[in-house]
């Protein structure tokens, strides 16, 4: 019996996995089917057209830059406001603290659809109360600028989380050791606590770049006539379908998987030099008890 | 604080948490709720005599009745007010088929599979995680097609004898869309609380005799009540707070809530009555979350471990 169910999860798992990886799989094969319509049935013949199409649009280009400089700007902004937050909190206590932390991390079950419209309507009220309405200048108009600042407005509290995670095992006696050793208040930032947040603060900007190419509530309402990806692709989906999507979802699954692979292979390296090097203390451990030295 | 980074780097972190704060959440969400009780006007006439305060967008929401009928009875209901009843069902079974689908896997994760291979497993599941959202979205709409495999599969099997209109039958398109897109986000979290359960409890359960529903029920559910809650709340939010899915997967009966403030934004121009909307939205969901969270007596923290 206990057996059977251990079985039964395992084939739970492998369907999970089909499931989740099966639409991509339909989707990427789509890119090579020679068919107007992006589907796999009927199948109609390889293709590499779709391919070329996609090369040749260019305001698909276009919002690909696009996405790249938001998704940039999010990450860069998104780190400094969110190591600086989570410094803030780690070294603040009681009911302050609590009140802070709660509103940081209420910003992430915000939806989307409300950040993108107060976002837009707070930077253009603002600036129609500053320069009147006609002709504000270039803060205080929708765009792409509007975009990065509302998906910072919670893409900071991830950053946060991951900074703040790390910072729990940072032992402040060295702070005090610098300082006593009459390090400047800039050095003891710059040269120790930073350099313990860092694999916090690169997993952060990782995360904020992802979550900014995947936005599309946010953007949707600040863009202004400006594309991202995203939005781009949705108008497609919505008006007018072809393959040149499917080809450019199959590039991005392959970037991911490759960088999926590069992780994979790096932490299975990593494991095998940890496990090299238990052994090996272990083998000299035992040296020394067999020789009587320890 | 300031002995330790001194006057200068304490006042930059301050005002960087408040410009963060104050400039990209509290500000614009007054600014939100402000006009939200304005009307909409042609731009010479803000600020004029009949620039006053009213509940005027809000009360749009009782405009325009439909006739329904459910279980038997038929009644007249606003039709934003439908829409938005309808919104907040629908990411209920969003989050509960999710957590159904999410609860078996995270447990296996925690406590079945092998160590050595947990770090493939968890890669593997984070792969469509990084694919953007609305390209699984639009997997789903040529899966779902009419001409599509999904049809053509089952006409094979012979499960089905004509093919099925699926992007055409109320939700269900809108459904499918949203538990493939969250589901991770239940698994993660429900992962992460199962994994926190000492192994040994479990196993004294089961040499007591424990059947293995039992276990479940009164040992590891228990005990991972934080992460399922932290798991439900994050899926209902962004199944409530989703605008791509519905749009790429719904059929013309199905209208989300997300939509029609879309709709105002967008299409009428309204951002008075869209933020009177939006606003509507937030409040609701943040009491049907704070409702949720006292009935399973979590506390906002708890939610983002």
């Amino acid at each position: 019996m206990h057996k059977l169910r251990q079985n039964l999860s395992h084939l739970y798992t492998v369907l999970f996995l089909c499931y989740l990886i099966a639409p991509l799989v339909v989707m990427s094969g789509a890119a090579f089917n020679d068919s107007k319509l992006p589907s796999i049935v009927p199948w109609k013949g390889w293709t590499g057209r779709w391919f070329v199409d996609l090369w040749n649009d260019d305001r698909m280009l276009m919002a690909f830059a696009n996405t790249l400089w938001v998704a940039a700007a999010v990450a860069v902004i998104s780190v400094i406001i969110g190591t600086a937050a989570a410094i803030l909190i780690n070294s603040i206590s009681g009911r302050v603290r609590t009140v802070l932390y709660s509103m940081m991390i209420a910003t992430i079950l915000i939806p989307g659809v409300v950040i993108g419209i107060s976002t837009m309507i707070m930077w253009t009220k603002l600036g129609g109360a500053l320069f009147g309405p006609e002709g504000k200048p270039f803060p205080f108009v929708p765009g792409l600028h509007l975009s990065v600042l509302g998906q910072v407005s919670y893409i900071a509290a991830m950053v946060m989380l991951l900074v703040l995670a790390r910072l729990q095992s940072f032992d402040p006696g060295l702070e005090e050791a610098a300082l006593d050793l009459g390090a400047s208040h800039g050095q003891v930032m710059r040269r120790i606590l930073l350099p313990h947040l860092y694999p916090a603060i690169f997993a952060g900007g990782a995360v904020a770049f992802f979550q900014s190419i995947e936005n599309f509530n946010v953007t949707q309402f600040t863009r202004g006539g400006a594309d991202t990806l995203t939005v781009y692709v949705f108008s497609k989906v919505r008006s007018g379908i072809t393959p040149t999507i499917n080809a450019l979802a199959f590039l991005l699954i392959c970037v991911t998987l490759v960088l999926a692979v590069i992780y994979e292979i790096n932490r299975r390296r990593r494991a095998r030099i940890e496990a090299a090097r238990e052994a090996e203390a272990r083998r000299a451990e035992e040296m020394a008890e067999v020789t009587g030295v320890a | 604080m300031l002995r330790r980074y001194g006057p200068g780097l304490t006042l930059l972190i301050c005002l960087l948490v408040a410009f963060w704060l104050l400039m990209l959440v509290i500000v614009p969400n007054i600014t939100l709720f402000e006009q939200s009780f304005r009307p909409y006007l042609p731009v010479v006439e803000i600020g004029g005599p009949r620039d006053t305060y009213s509940f005027a967008n809000y009360l749009k929401v009782l405009d325009s009745s439909v006739e329904k009928s459910l279980f038997g009875y038929s009644f007249s209901i606003p039709v934003h007010v439908y829409t938005f009843s309808l919104t907040i069902f629908y990411s209920m079974l969003v989050t509960v088929i999710c957590f159904a689908l999410a609860y078996p896997l995270a447990y296996y994760m925690a406590k079945i599979v092998n160590p050595k291979t947990l770090p493939t497993l968890l890669l593997m599941l984070f792969i469509p995680l990084w694919v953007s959202e609305v390209l699984r979205a639009f997997a789903w709409w040529i899966i779902l097609a009419f001409k599509g495999p999904l049809n053509a599969m089952l006409l094979g099997i012979g499960l089905i004898d004509a093919p099925v209109r699926w992007t055409n039958m109320g939700y269900t398109g809108v459904v499918i869309g949203l538990i493939y897109t969250y589901v991770l986000f239940m698994l993660f979290p429900v992962y992460n609380a199962v994994q926190s359960l000492d192994t040994n409890q479990i196993e004294a359960a089961e040499d007591l005799g424990a059947p293995w529903w039992k276990i479940h029920w009164r040992i590891v559910l228990p005990h991972a009540k934080p992460g399922i809650a932290s798991g439900s709340v994050m899926v209902f939010m962004l199944s409530a707070g989703s605008l791509l899915v519905p749009s790429i997967l719904g059929s013309t009966t199905s209208q989300w809530f997300t939509q029609t403030i879309d709709q105002w934004f967008k299409d009428a121009l309204d951002w008075n009555t869209a933020s009177a909307y939006a606003f509507m939205l937030l409040s609701l969901c943040t009491v049907f979350v704070t409702i949720a969270m006292w009935l399973f007596k979590v506390k906002l923290s708890d939610i983002a471990k």
